[in-house]
């Protein structure tokens, strides 16, 4: 192990409550019934091709890409499909889906279903990425961004380095983590098969040093396989932002409004390489993830490969109920995640994890005036005046703002997680950011 | 010592008149002319620089008045028509009408009607709630009673009724200068025509849910059922994405539709209370 690495501005430590850590993860049992959001990645929703009746096998297509920034969505469960209608999904609003009723579990015959590791990687850079479009794989590591156009590197423009994103700085999350203990080889192939697509020599894992166990057993696995080196980061929050962590490996800055791709680097999350594994080895699509049910009043914290459109409160009765002194369900990790509206919501690709806060530390603080202590300035990994955004879009400055570089933000939270006196520091600024992106729009229409 | 005050006064005296002979020469030469007539019409206008008509304040819209060849597209519905008439009057113009609008919110979602579902702690405020998610009801299209409307107007034409958590519009002061419509994230507020005697019929949800959902989130909810399109001899109503509008320029205040509706979405205000007698009288008559 080398010395640890990290950004240079800013960050938090919050404090990690890893409780699901040690629990190996298990095969949630396939539920009765399953919802699936045609709308699971950024960019535009697939467009539905079964029709109501239809028999579906497990990792048949049921809504095909649209678009180049789109995805597949393939069915999780073996059954028939009863409806297409809306659901709430993480986002809070009603999305289309479509709802499958469960018989059996049968699966699609090109599956191979067999626990041998594929070593050999047989298809061509160009076979890699048309495979990770029809096997629907997006970044796991949240933000579902389909990772074929990730993979496509646009013309006069050279991949150096891939980075693989082992972070998991979220507090609570245990996913990633135990994946890469328990996954270790086939992240590594996913890696190799992810340079291959990329034509590049080089791959760095990062890994937050509060996981020395998975450190440790990919270093030694990656002895096997060339060009794949593993480094130790320093704990603090957001090590696992995309552009922080090529920051601390790469030491290079991806400059405002620009993508890792424009400083020659590529970024995938662990999870992202073992999908890619299995899409491209084991010929199967993305449709089921690991899913840490974690909080401090949860009887049985764990992690869990989840078929997509499993309800929440699926997830949350095989954790052993949900507490009763829960306040919050957060879909994602306590800083970046979101709060649910309801526990039918579906697990979707972008869920790592359920978060039961409860009532105690799930409610906010009181908001008082800005004392000017300035913590939310030195949190800000992006060099940010939060404090000042704030006030400016409160006060509706949204020229001001713009010239502060608010679109900047990558809504981390840092500042308002920092803030003593409880501001609502993010909430303004994504406000501020929206509106500034909003008008920016419209000036280019015009 | 006095020649000193002496020298100053003289030096300083001097300076002045030096001044003031170069700023009569360029005050000639960057004259701008203006149209007396701007500062007339912007006199007679409300002064509110809400926004309404489209400028920036009433001095650009007085100039654009002054300089308009007709008057159309230009209106300030806060001074309304008698306002536009005098500037016409002055302008030596011809002074077109324009409909009364008034603000009237497409929701009627109580908390007796739309029972929370959820718990809101964030900030209070119309837009951040918008973003984050669909609101403390199950209805994701209606009102969040957090009240960035009432915020918006300038002319004290809104109050919040804590009772219902919805904002109520007087009619009397709103002016329809169109600030809450643009101030509401979930575009539930519309200017329609004013009537009669302040009379309004319209279907008081913006909820696009399917009849269940819909329901199930607001007893007052409007289903999408069609009964009011197939009662209304008018074509005043259309429904679109299982939600009923009317049209404000067709509707003829004939209340079938009112009756008509299952779940009493759709409101009148400011009618007499019914006399049954009579009106059965009259339809008989009629048919």
């Amino acid at each position: 192990m080398k010395s640890l690495k990290t950004f240079p501005i800013g960050g938090v430590h919050p404090p990690e409550n890893k409780l699901a850590a040690a629990s190996e993860i298990r095969y949630l049992p396939v539920p009765a019934k399953v919802t699936i959001p045609v709308s699971q990645h950024i960019g535009t929703p697939a467009s539905i091709v079964v029709n109501k009746g239809d028999s579906v096998k497990t990792g048949q297509v049921i809504a095909e890409s649209k678009g180049f920034v789109s995805s597949n969505i393939h069915s999780s469960v073996s059954g028939k499909v009863i409806k297409t209608d809306t659901v709430t999904d993480t986002s809070g609003y009603k999305q289309t889906a479509v709802f499958i009723d469960v018989e059996g579990d049968e699966w699609v015959d090109t599956i191979d279903r067999s626990n041998e590791i594929v070593t050999e990687i047989k298809l061509t850079p160009d076979e890699i990425i048309k495979k990770c479009l029809a096997s629907g794989i997006v970044g796991l590591g949240g933000a579902t961004f389909p990772s074929h156009v990730k993979l496509t590197v646009p013309s006069g423009k050279k991949c150096e380095y891939l980075i693989i994103n082992g972070v998991e700085c979220e507090p609570y999350l245990t996913s990633d983590h135990r994946l890469m203990l328990e996954r270790g080889e086939e992240i590594l192939i996913g890696v190799t098969i992810l340079m291959k697509a990329l034509s590049v020599n080089k791959a760095m894992i990062g890994i937050e040093s509060n996981k020395p166990d998975a450190i440790d057993h990919l270093t030694n696995l990656a002895q096997a396989f060339p060009g794949i080196e593993v480094y130790g980061l320093k704990v603090k929050y957001p090590q696992g932002a995309e552009k922080q962590l090529i920051k601390a490996l790469a030491k290079r800055e991806v400059p405002a409004g620009r993508l890792p791709i424009d400083v020659n680097t590529v970024v995938h999350n662990v999870g992202t390489a073992f999908a890619v594994y299995e899409a491209v080895q084991k010929n199967k699509p993305l449709f089921e993830r690991v899913v840490t049910i974690t909080g401090k009043s949860v009887p049985e914290p764990g992690n869990y490969f989840v078929r997509i459109g499993t309800s929440v409160k699926d997830l949350i009765e095989a954790a052993g109920g949900l507490p009763d002194d829960t306040g919050k369900i957060v879909s994602g990790g306590p800083m970046m995640g979101k709060a649910l509206s309801s526990t039918d919501v579906p697990v979707v690709k972008g869920t790592s994890g359920i978060v039961l806060l409860p009532e105690d530390e799930s409610s906010r603080m009181k908001s008082m005036p800005c004392i000017r202590c300035a913590k939310c300035v030195q949190a800000c990994p992006l060099n940010l005046e939060p404090y000042l955004l704030m006030t400016l879009s409160e006060m509706e400055l949204f020229e001001r703002a713009e010239k502060e570089r608010i679109t900047d933000c990558m809504e981390c939270g840092s500042c308002s997680y920092i803030c003593p006196a409880g501001r609502p520091l993010l909430d303004y600024i994504r406000l501020g950011k929206t509106t500034v992106i909003k008008m920016a729009r419209e000036k280019l229409l015009k | 010592m006095s020649s000193t005050i002496l020298v100053t006064i003289i030096s300083l005296s001097l300076l002045a008149m030096l001044a003031a002979v170069i700023l009569f020469f360029v005050a000639q030469k960057f004259k701008v002319f203006e149209d007396p007539r701007i500062d007339e019409v912007q006199a007679i206008l409300p002064g509110a620089n809400c926004g309404a008509c489209g400028f920036a304040g009433c001095r650009n819209f007085a100039e654009a008045l002054v300089k308009a060849d007709t008057f159309e597209g230009l209106n300030c519905p806060v001074g309304g028509a008698t306002i536009m008439e005098e500037a016409a009057k002055m302008l030596g113009k011809e002074a077109l009408t324009v409909e009364p609008l008034v603000a009237v919110l497409l929701c009627n979602g109580t908390a007796e009607y739309r029972p929370h579902t959820t718990k809101y702690d964030g900030v209070p405020d119309c837009r951040i709630a918008h973003s984050l998610y669909g609101g403390e009801t199950d209805c994701s299209y209606g009102c969040l009673g957090y009240g960035d409307c009432v915020k918006a107007c300038t002319f004290d034409a809104m109050f919040m009724n804590d009772e219902t958590g919805l904002p109520i519009i007087i009619d009397d002061k709103c002016v329809a200068c169109g600030a809450c419509v643009k101030a509401c994230p979930r575009n539930i507020i519309e200017l329609r025509k004013k009537a009669k005697k302040d009379r309004k019929i319209y279907v008081a949800c913006s909820n696009c849910d399917k009849g269940g959902p819909a329901r199930k989130a607001c007893k007052v909810a409007c289903i999408g059922c069609g009964k009011c399109f197939n009662v209304c001899k008018f074509d005043a109503i259309t429904i679109e994405n299982n939600l009923a509008y009317i049209d404000a320029s067709k509707c003829t205040f004939c209340r079938k539709c009112v009756e008509e509706c299952p779940t009493n979405s759709i409101i009148e205000l400011n009618f007499p209370p019914k006399k049954p007698k009579i009106e059965e009288q009259a339809e008989v008559k009629t048919t």
